[in-house]
């Protein structure tokens, strides 16, 4: 069995006493951004980006992701106990668990969102164990081509299926792409979009437009609107949930999972849209769909799994294939390449220790977050009373010394309130940010391998529809275009 | 049809789409541009240089059509100051270290708040510092000053 030697070889890296406790470090970490509104995963990745530099790669990953997953968990205490989703993915949980709250119930419905996420977090682990490196076997026979067309249905997937309008959707994938270019051209070593400033022909650091599109960007939306908290101030009496409310939530957490592990790796869809599609999906299924709404157990039970699966599986392309499904997941991406490792299948193999070691801290990472987030559910809760004029400063302190510690230069983080500018005003303008960070992330590999896929077939476009992999992405991304397109269409037949 | 244009959030995104798009397109004039085969350094970024102004242009033409306006305020007070906030740390840090720094970066940027209390300020900027001090120039071991000439010494 090598799937069992790979998972000994995993879990014998993610016991040792420094993992475990880089694996803490990033739960407890995730825990709290989760809990705190106005400061999510992508932020918190961004920020502590730069630090992870001076780790080796396998602790780096195992906090990084910790922080991720953590997110989830620590989100749903909020949308149950103050009607606040500490960040997207657990919007879905405020309807029902919210409603449990108020009905005196916040206990249980904790300790289901807690199971849930962990039975997802199980299975979704094995899933990664099973399904990837099959995966990855495959994508070994991947030429310059295949990886051309893959790259290309995920950054127009990423822009099609995130919120709001896919053309501007697209336009952000080609800006990312193009912020991507900015540097020394790897063939002719010429510097492109310098100008004439010698930081730039080492291009944008990756750090450098994290945490400009995501940190800053958003502490300035934040910082415009009325800041509102509404503080949780009953009691929670008892964390046992009943034998009822344990057997009619064991199905909804089955299906939760499999609609998050689905969703979970598709490109630019993630844990949000994952949880409110298990939300849809129980509330049609119910033999009493108005109990929805009211407190029903099954609205806490299938989002909470639902985008827990989705935070596991989404680590599948990522990890065997290179190829991230979300801009958390690009985030993961840069850190493994800024640690010397070109992601791809071959991870799988001539770093065993890293891909098991990270999916053994996973699993190990889900059992401390039950263990962190029941009993001490009450320390979560009172950080909610940090007032956001506190964090907002110590936030941006992280980004810019961070920024500064990458390469000791001040230009660095210069470059971070450019960036947030254009990032504020992205936003504004309601262009979302992920998918530009994909387009950022993949722009030079993609251009690479177009560049070698067009010189191996002698200047020959057909290339990308003659070999059959390669094939079956155009046709994906062609289908997902026209997806995008038909309504628009169908809507100005109207007007 | 609504003619102002300031605030009307579809054609200042495809406007700002199109200017860098153009100005991508400009630049990567000067690149060679080779051939299908063997791709210059200009081929690729000439090409999404114009990809960028042609969804700029659809997205620019549905905004006249739409007219549709940009949600909420600008926060033009609260940007200016993040990001005036964030370049003096990174001059002051390469100038006088790293405590200075932060003392002027925590001020500027909490005055981006809606409520700027100096006592809380003060504490939060003693706290941060100190904290900043410990992982990155004691814990991490990065060689920066504390003072202007002063450094730690263990």
């Amino acid at each position: 069995m090598d799937i069992l030697n790979n998972l000994v070889l995993g879990f014998s890296v993610a016991f040792s006493l420094q993992n475990l406790a880089y694996c803490l470090i990033g739960v407890a970490l995730g825990t709290l951004v989760g809990v705190l509104p106005g400061i999510g995963p992508l932020v918190t990745i961004a920020m502590l980006f730069p630090l992870t530099f001076h780790l080796p790669a396998v602790p780096a990953l195992i906090m990084l992701a910790g922080i991720y997953y953590g997110a989830q968990y620590g989100g749903s205490t909020t949308s149950i106990l103050v009607n606040l989703p500490g960040e997207t993915a657990s919007a879905v949980t405020c309807l029902d668990g919210y409603q449990m709250a108020r009905q005196g119930r916040a206990g249980p419905a904790l300790a289901i969102a807690a199971i849930a996420s962990f039975v997802a977090g199980c299975i979704g682990v094995l899933l990664i164990a099973l399904v990837g490196p099959a995966l990855g076997e495959w994508a070994l026979a991947f030429g310059a081509a295949e990886y051309t067309s893959l790259m290309l249905m995920a950054l127009v997937a990423s822009a099609v299926m995130t919120q709001g309008d896919a053309v501007k959707g697209l336009a952000m994938v080609v800006l990312g792409l193009l912020l991507g270019i900015v540097g020394t051209d790897v063939n002719s070593g010429m510097a492109r979009y310098s100008f004439g400033v010698p930081e730039l022909t080492d291009g944008i650091g990756f750090t450098v437009v994290a945490v400009g599109l995501f940190a800053v960007a958003e502490i300035v939306v934040n910082l415009e609107s009325k800041e509102a908290r509404e503080v949780f101030t009953g009691k929670i009496a008892s964390l046992m949930p009943s034998a009822k409310d344990l057997s009619d939530s064991s199905w909804p957490m089955v299906r939760g999972t499999a609609v998050g592990a689905f969703f979970g790796v598709l490109p630019g869809t993630g844990p949000a849209l994952s949880s409110f599609a298990a939300y849809m999906l129980e509330k049609k299924i119910a033999r009493d769909p108005s109990r929805f709404g009211r407190g029903a157990i099954e609205g806490v039970a299938a989002p909470e799994a639902a985008n827990n699966a989705a935070a596991q599986t989404a680590f599948i392309p990522m990890l065997t294939l290179g190829l991230p499904a979300s801009a958390t997941m690009a985030l993961m991406l840069a850190a493994m390449t800024m640690q010397g490792i070109e992601p791809g299948p071959q991870v799988m193999i001539t770093k065993p220790e890293l891909f098991w070691g990270v999916i053994a801290s996973m699993w190990i990472g889900n059992l401390l977050l039950v263990i962190l987030n029941l009993p001490l559910v009450g320390v979560w809760v009172r950080l909610l009373r940090v007032p956001y004029r506190w964090l907002f400063p110590s936030i941006i302190m992280f980004c810019s010394l961070g920024n500064y510690s990458v390469n000791n230069n001040p230009v660095d983080v210069y470059l971070v309130a450019v960036v947030g500018v254009l990032g504020y005003v992205l936003a504004k303008l309601e262009c979302e940010p992920a998918p530009l960070i994909l387009g950022y992330v993949l722009g030079p590999l993609m251009e690479e391998y177009l560049r070698r896929a067009l010189l191996l077939s002698r200047g020959d476009p057909t290339v990308f529809f003659t070999r059959p992999i390669s094939l079956a992405f155009m046709v994906a991304t062609i289908f997902i275009l026209f997806v995008m397109i038909a309504p628009a269409l169908r809507k100005n037949q109207q007007t | 049809m609504k003619f102002d244009l300031r605030n009307n959030k579809d054609f200042l995104a495809g406007l700002l789409f199109i200017v860098i798009g153009g100005l991508a397109v400009v630049i990567a004039r000067d690149y060679p541009m080779g051939s299908t085969m063997r791709m210059g350094p200009g081929y690729f970024p000439m090409v999404l240089g114009g990809l960028l102004c042609l969804f700029g242009v659809y997205v620019l033409g549905r905004g006249l059509r739409s007219g549709e306006k940009v949600k909420g305020e600008w926060g033009w007070k609260p940007l200016a100051l993040i990001a005036l906030s964030i370049v003096l740390f990174g001059f002051l840090m390469d100038r006088l270290g790293i405590v200075p720094a932060l003392v002027v970066m925590f001020f500027v940027g909490a005055a981006a708040g809606r409520e700027f209390r100096f006592k809380e300020v003060l504490l939060l900027t003693v706290l941060m510092s100190a904290f900043a001090a410990g992982v990155f120039v004691y814990g991490l071991k990065l060689p920066y000053p504390l003072f202007p000439g002063v450094w730690w010494t263990s």
